[in-house]
């Protein structure tokens, strides 16, 4: 069951708002407050901008797709855009003495560093975040925008 | 996201107030690249009303601290939370930058 299904425009000043329109309908207990605050923001805020720009080059007649569902107590979410796709084993680690001072680079880092999973699909255009909660918690509502 | 600029002597003090992120990090670089081509060498860029920077506005930092460093400068950073201390811990950034506890700290003796 898809909970949310947002279709956004490419345009990253509408990430902020898509990422705090997500937070508000995912009430969480207070223990995985930080990991929804911090951990899922983080994860969903880059995989939106990689989508964006990356993705679809920045190109404002394409779209990128969300899915957020919550089953299990496990917080997911999906985010297509309407790229070619690219090989996210072949991008370099930042942490690495020769990379820590470059300017680009950390956005899927920290993705892989503060979710419990991300997957992509085969072409590369396609991510999924599982964030794993605490059991109890849920959305306000099944809406879809 | 907004910000306040102050002088304390020859320090360029940035007030950061808000989230740093894809959308608006344009703006905070446009800043110090102004006060920096204006002869401005000694930055702070203070971060105790910001939740969130994502990779884009640490890039910029990054950045920031790179070009301020060839003009023979220094960028320091104050204030930041601890979601923001975990960002720059894992990223290893926490390692390229001197990071203070407040904006007093950042100004003194620099």
């Amino acid at each position: 069951m898809k909970d949310l299904v947002l279709e956004l425009p490419t345009d990253v000043a509408s990430i902020a708002g898509a990422v705090d329109y997500v937070m508000e309908r995912c009430p969480v207990s207070e223990a995985a407050a930080r990991r929804l605050n911090l951990n899922f923001r983080v994860g969903l805020t880059e995989a939106l901008a990689n989508a964006m720009r990356y993705g679809n080059g920045d190109d404002p007649s394409k779209h990128v797709r969300v899915e957020v569902t919550l089953v299990g107590g496990c917080l997911q979410a999906t985010v297509r855009d309407q790229g070619s796709g690219f090989d996210p084993a072949a991008v370099p680690d930042p942490t690495r003495p020769e990379n820590v001072a470059r300017p680009c680079g950390r956005g899927l880092f920290l993705m892989r560093q503060l979710l419990d999973e991300v997957l992509f699909n085969e072409l590369g255009n396609e991510v999924t975040l599982v964030l794993r909660l605490d059991s109890g918690s849920g959305f306000e509502g099944g809406l879809s925008a | 996201m907004s910000f306040q600029v102050s002088k304390n002597d020859d320090v360029t003090l940035i007030e950061v107030e808000g989230q740093l992120i894809v959308g608006n990090r344009q703006d905070l670089k446009n800043q110090v690249m102004e006060q920096l081509e204006g002869g401005d060498l000694k930055f702070v860029i203070d971060f105790a009303n910001t939740g969130y920077i994502d990779s884009s506005g640490l890039g910029v930092l990054v950045s920031l601290s790179k070009k301020i460093r060839e003009q023979g400068g220094e960028l320091r950073l104050s204030s930041l939370n601890d979601d923001l201390r975990t960002l720059f811990e894992l990223t290893k950034l926490d390692t390229l930058f001197k990071i203070t506890n407040d904006k007093e700290e950042a100004l003194e003796g620099f």
